[in-house]
């Protein structure tokens, strides 16, 4: 009696240990398939139609050439988006809040920077946000799905009432496109736009497309305070008929970080 | 028994002190919450009332849900009218005194719904953008 009850409990054991081992080997050869595909760094258009995932892509192309020489524009674009989103105004490095800002070349395209790079490059700032990565490594950090790929779209949204603020996404962003309200940020907030919420203190918050916009058929904040400058066109990666999609096969573009492998979603013209 | 003359006293006390809230208030629990209609004067909700009484919280996480993680922001027709599928631009729309409908029974339950915390009522929206002009 005594012997079977010996046996069955090292049965039981060992059951319970292959269960909770077989996730994880699912799991390190799955990161080792990411891994593998981040060290081509294949050019991302090639990217998106090839690996990419099928159906709409959304995805983002800024023009610098039509914003060199003109900071008011991006000033006219982050304004847009941060009077439209409730973003708090708070002024130290550490707490502040930001969807899209202004970065300079070197620090937005490390891996591009050299000597003699075209002189406009090097002395304007580029506008930045979250790429909408096709392989987000943020959304295969996050605990408990908070941030997720939407499927229809491509975009990577936040749903802030799951968000924990446990800042794994941060850390797995390459990009710093995430902020962490370490405030209440109502307080930093000059007027509330009544159409949108505002965040809570200890939630990651980042910038999403505008989806909320493009479910009433408009455009992103950014791109419509900028529209008459054509500097951002916003599309359909997928589709080879939309207009973002005509300007990547024609131009060359650049996009933040390509070798991470995590395929962004907006694109530069220097 | 062991210490009776302890424990029973000691009992007794106990179960006073924990139905303290009931007989405080003599038994009774106070005035019921008379929340606010819509001050526009809107009969209908996206359903009858007493469904909405005991279930709104259940709706709106529906909503939530649908809206956010499903991309269904389309509107949804009751009735012949249409609602956004959103506590801050469709619910606070017709019941636009979140302090005198919402709160009322919030407050008599003692409950505290954290929605609060980022969707914005419009005595909120008022107070900001009148301090700023
Ligand atoms: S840019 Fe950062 S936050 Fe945006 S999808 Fe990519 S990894 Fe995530
Ligand atoms: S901070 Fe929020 S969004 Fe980021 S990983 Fe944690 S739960 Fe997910």
């Amino acid at each position: 009696m005594d012997n079977n009850r010996r046996k069955f409990l090292k049965m039981a054991g060992a059951t319970a240990l292959a269960g909770i081992g077989a996730p994880a080997v699912v799991k390190l050869t799955s990161t080792s398939a990411h891994a593998s595909s981040a060290a081509h760094g294949a050019p991302a258009v090639a990217a998106h139609a090839e690996g990419g995932s099928d159906g709409i892509r959304l995805g983002l192309l800024i023009d610098m050439r039509k914003l060199y020489g003109k900071p008011e524009l991006i000033e006219k674009a982050v304004n847009a988006c941060n009077s439209h989103h409730n973003i708090p105004k708070i002024e130290s490095k550490k707490s502040e809040i930001k969807w899209i800002w202004p970065m300079p070349f070197p620090n937005a395209f490390p891996e591009h920077s050299h000597y003699h790079y075209p002189k406009q490059a090097q002395e304007n700032k580029f506008p930045v946000l979250c790429n909408h990565c096709d392989n987000p490594p943020c959304v295969r950090v996050c605990p408990t799905q908070a941030t997720f790929v939407e499927k229809e779209t491509g975009i990577v949204a936040m749903d802030y009432h799951r968000c924990i603020g446990c800042r794994f996404c941060m850390v797995g962003c390459p990009y710093g496109a995430r902020s962490f309200n370490w405030f209440d940020p109502r307080e930093h907030i000059e007027k509330y736009n009544p159409e949108f919420p505002t965040r809570m203190r200890g939630v990651v918050e980042k910038c999403t497309f505008c989806d909320e916009r493009l479910a009433r058929g408009l455009e992103p904040a950014c791109v419509e305070a900028v529209k008459e400058s054509g500097a951002f066109v916003f599309g359909d990666l997928n589709d080879p008929n939309s207009e973002i999609r005509q300007i990547l096969d024609k131009e060359p573009t650049i996009q933040r970080k390509p070798a991470l492998g995590t395929k962004p979603s907006v694109f530069y013209i220097v | 028994m062991f210490n009776k003359r302890i424990v029973i006293p000691g009992l007794l006390i106990f179960v006073l002190f924990v139905t303290f809230p009931f007989w405080y208030n003599g038994l009774s629990a106070g005035p019921m919450p008379k929340p606010e209609l819509p001050p526009g004067g809107e009969k209908e909700c996206v359903a009858p009332a007493s469904e909405m009484r005991a279930k709104h919280m259940k709706l709106l996480n529906e909503w939530r849900d649908a809206a956010l993680r499903e991309g269904k922001r389309d509107m949804i027709n009751v009735n012949g009218v249409d609602y956004r599928r959103s506590l801050q631009l469709a619910c606070m729309e017709c019941h636009s005194n979140k302090e005198k409908f919402c709160d009322e029974c919030h407050v008599y339950v003692d409950v505290t719904p954290k929605c609060w915390n980022c969707h914005i009522t419009p005595a909120d929206i008022e107070a900001k953008n009148k301090e700023t002009h």
